[in-house]
């Protein structure tokens, strides 16, 4: 039941968003999830500092993982702040375990059927 | 962490032909997944069945068989974790389900990939999520009881 309510909230907020991990299927979009999660939140002049891309191109690409729910974004003064949201990730991978452990159980039983 | 495919080995202590069989005639598979289907398995069919594992029984299941290279390769596409009867499933993307068949000296070496996770709707991942953890005690007693007999 840990944070049921708070994730189930989360996903209907979320309810027409693109896949995470579509969303994650881009070098760019892949290195800003990075550098926001190791670097912590910060404003889209950090994070094009060291980067050849435009503002404006940073700025597409975290409104594709923001329509993801992988990052969001506060204002602060004349700035906006992007920051993780690590939950979608967190459920998409144990959406892939939960997966897995069914498969582990119906090949139990397959092999309980062929081998006797 | 691969996030758009799970992949299983197991080592079947039969004959390839067995395990051919186990899983390409639809009662059979029916038997061991926990599902009894309307039709038989042929490349092409879209066969419907009832999942029959306690506290699942309520809902159906469709797959749709793609490839049955004899004794080698079987494959169907589905819905994974449409759980919810009340929605309809049928204009979201299936995942590949395939079988690989190979003779090793113990007996049978099986393989199952199932891909195409990524294009299934995170929101749809999170729910069935939910559905599935409301669902592990019962699945956990039934498998206790297949082992146990």
């Amino acid at each position: 039941m840990r944070g049921r309510t708070l994730s189930r909230a989360a996903a209907t907020a979320r309810a027409h968003a693109a896949p995470v991990f579509a969303a994650l299927g881009d070098q760019t979009r892949l290195g800003l999830v990075e550098q926001l999660g190791s670097a912590g939140p910060q404003s889209i002049a950090r994070l094009s500092a060291g980067s050849a891309m435009t503002r404006q191109a940073i700025t597409k690409h975290l409104l594709v993982l923001d329509s993801a729910g992988l990052v969001r974004s506060t204002r602060r003064g004349r700035e906006r702040i992007w920051e993780c949201d690590p939950t979608p990730l967190a459920e998409a991978g144990r959406f892939l375990d939960a997966v897995s452990i069914r498969w582990d159980a119906a090949l139990n039983r397959l092999q309980h059927r062929v081998e006797r | 962490m691969s996030t758009d495919r799970i992949e299983k080995s197991i080592v079947l202590r039969a004959p390839q032909s067995a395990v051919w069989q186990a899983l390409t005639a639809a009662e059979e598979f029916g038997a061991w997944f926990g599902a009894r289907f309307e039709g038989a398995f042929s490349p092409g069919a879209r066969v419907k069945g009832r999942i029959t594992i306690p506290g699942y029984d309520h809902l159906t299941i469709e797959v749709v068989i793609e490839r049955m290279d004899p004794e080698h390769v079987f494959s169907y596409r589905w819905h994974p974790y449409a759980v919810d009867p009340a929605l309809d499933y049928s204009s979201e993307p299936m995942t590949l389900v395939e079988f690989h068949l190979e003779a090793v000296p113990e007996g049978t070496r099986l393989t199952v990939v199932e891909s195409g996770f990524d294009r299934i709707p995170a929101t749809r991942r999170a729910e069935a999520l939910r559905m599935n953890e409301g669902g592990w005690s019962a699945q956990l007693r039934n498998i206790e009881g297949h082992l146990a007999r």
